[in-house]
């Protein structure tokens, strides 16, 4: 259970990390908190050549309102996302995701930018980064380019980021007045990977819902919007009946793994009871 | 490839420097390097809590770090905060609420504890369960430890109160 033996790098910047990487042929990641990469290099899952240490490069640092986006550096740990007052004001959905990150200590440690570039299925962060519409700034050799979070979780721990990318920043778009959001999961203990999850941003007017977005995780090989039940949802007022008509919905949009202790059936089962009380708590929100 | 290279840190007050392989954890290094074998190695995949150490001011898991990457850190282990004396009440609560048996998983307890106590007024049980969620005991079945933390914290919750100025105490 100990890492293959690797060379270590500590660069200063986003250019000498991609060099470092560019420079060791491409057998390098790069690590931030490492709280992810640090268990699968003990278990050989991973075992590069060289680890590129990220976690000193200021440009990947802090929070900050660019208009009507809010930039988040991609080495912003989730204990500060929890913290964090720009974050709480105009991004709320991820402090409210972020007690259910892990445990305190691993808080302190792991990153944003690293939870999205990990793409775990089970994990918060992607799913609310979906469900928030944001995008994420991605730097390579050229430039920086910006992908859509709809376009950005591709497959099982697979992302948009090409060999040798970085990730950035994530940028949100901020909330304004008649949106509503909510966040919860479901999972056997605190700190457990959800058994189901979900995150929602809607907007309203007058009351009836104008725009709607729903991401589940733990529910398939990567985040997933319920695409037919946020469909059903638009220019709806959210009472009891449109409730339950998009609970009857939401079964056909995700497409949870085989897996013997949580059966495709019971997720299904937990989703709809999940979304049912995350959409109550946003038609109370209204009131 | 793997070629050696020098880590310095402040550990419990004491600048270190040694030359060490770069897959070498913080648990290993404070261990094995330092002989500091109060940091406990369990799972050594960041979820029994057994390691967790103060890395700048934070707790961590030190079996999730390496230690070249807390090169110029300030790490504090359960030694440092014994010798400090800033656990000795957590010490003794343990010790009085039977709240260890087989002790391994102690550091790491008192470790988050230590962080826990840290933040401004009186945790919950619930707050208190929950920042243990991280910490695994094998042993006691985690109520005594609940009851050593909860009664540190109204014991020091009084003593701060007993000695705030008259005019805030209203």
């Amino acid at each position: 259970m100990k890492a293959r033996a690797f060379s270590y790098a500590r660069p200063s910047t986003v250019m000498e990390a991609l060099e470092a990487f560019e420079g060791c042929g491409e057998d390098a990641s790069y690590i931030a908190g490492g709280q992810s990469l640090v268990p699968a290099l003990a278990l050989r899952l991973q075992a590069p050549q060289l680890l590129i240490d990220i976690a000193h490069i200021d440009a990947l640092r802090g929070v900050e309102l660019q208009g009507d986006w809010l930039r988040i550096g991609a080495l912003v740990r989730h204990c500060e996302v929890l913290s964090d007052p720009l974050i709480r004001q105009y991004a709320p959905l991820y402090s409210e995701a972020a007690p259910h990150v892990a445990h305190p200590a691993i808080r302190n440690k792991g990153t944003l930018g690293g939870s999205l570039s990990h793409a775990d299925p089970a994990s918060e962060f992607p799913a609310v980064t979906l469900a928030l519409g944001a995008e994420l700034e991605i730097a390579n050799r050229q430039g920086t380019r910006r992908v859509a979070a709809d376009d950005f979780f591709i497959d099982l721990f697979q992302t948009a980021i090409e060999p040798g990318e970085l990730l950035v920043a994530i940028h949100v778009p901020v909330v304004r007045p008649g949106h509503r959001w909510a966040f919860h999961e479901l999972a056997r203990r605190r700190g457990d990977f959800a058994l189901v999850g979900c995150g929602i941003l809607a907007e309203f007017a007058d009351d009836a819902v104008e725009n709607i977005r729903i991401a589940f995780f733990s529910v398939g090989s990567t985040p997933l919007r319920a695409r037919q039940v946020e469909k059903s949802l638009v220019g709806k007022r959210l009472d009891q009946a449109a409730i339950a008509a998009a609970q009857a919905l939401v079964g056909d949009d995700l497409d949870p793994p085989d897996d013997e202790q949580v059966p495709p059936a019971m997720k299904r089962h937990l989703a709809r009871v999940l979304l049912g009380r995350l959409l109550g708590q946003i038609a109370r929100q209204g009131s | 490839m793997s070629e050696l290279v020098n880590v310095t840190m402040t550990v419990n007050g004491n600048d270190v420097s040694h030359n060490i392989a770069p897959r070498h954890t913080l648990a290993d290094f404070l261990r094995q390097t330092l002989e500091l074998t109060g940091t406990h190695t369990g799972c050594e995949m960041g979820v029994c809590g057994a390691c967790l150490v103060v890395l700048d001011g934070r707790v961590v898991h030190s079996c999730l770090t390496f230690a070249v990457q807390a090169s110029g850190s300030t790490i504090e282990t359960v030694e440092g905060l014994t010798e400090r004396a800033v656990i000795a009440d957590l010490q003794e609560a343990f010790h009085q609420r039977n709240a260890l048996q087989c002790g391994f998983c102690t550091p790491g307890m008192l470790m988050t504890a230590y962080s826990l106590l840290e933040q401004p007024g009186v945790p919950s049980r619930e707050v208190i369960r929950d920042a243990l969620s991280g910490n695994y005991c094998r042993c006691t079945g985690y109520e005594a430890i609940v009851d050593a933390i909860e009664k540190v914290a109204r014991d020091r919750a009084a003593v701060a109160h007993a000695s705030a100025p008259e005019e805030v105490l209203g």
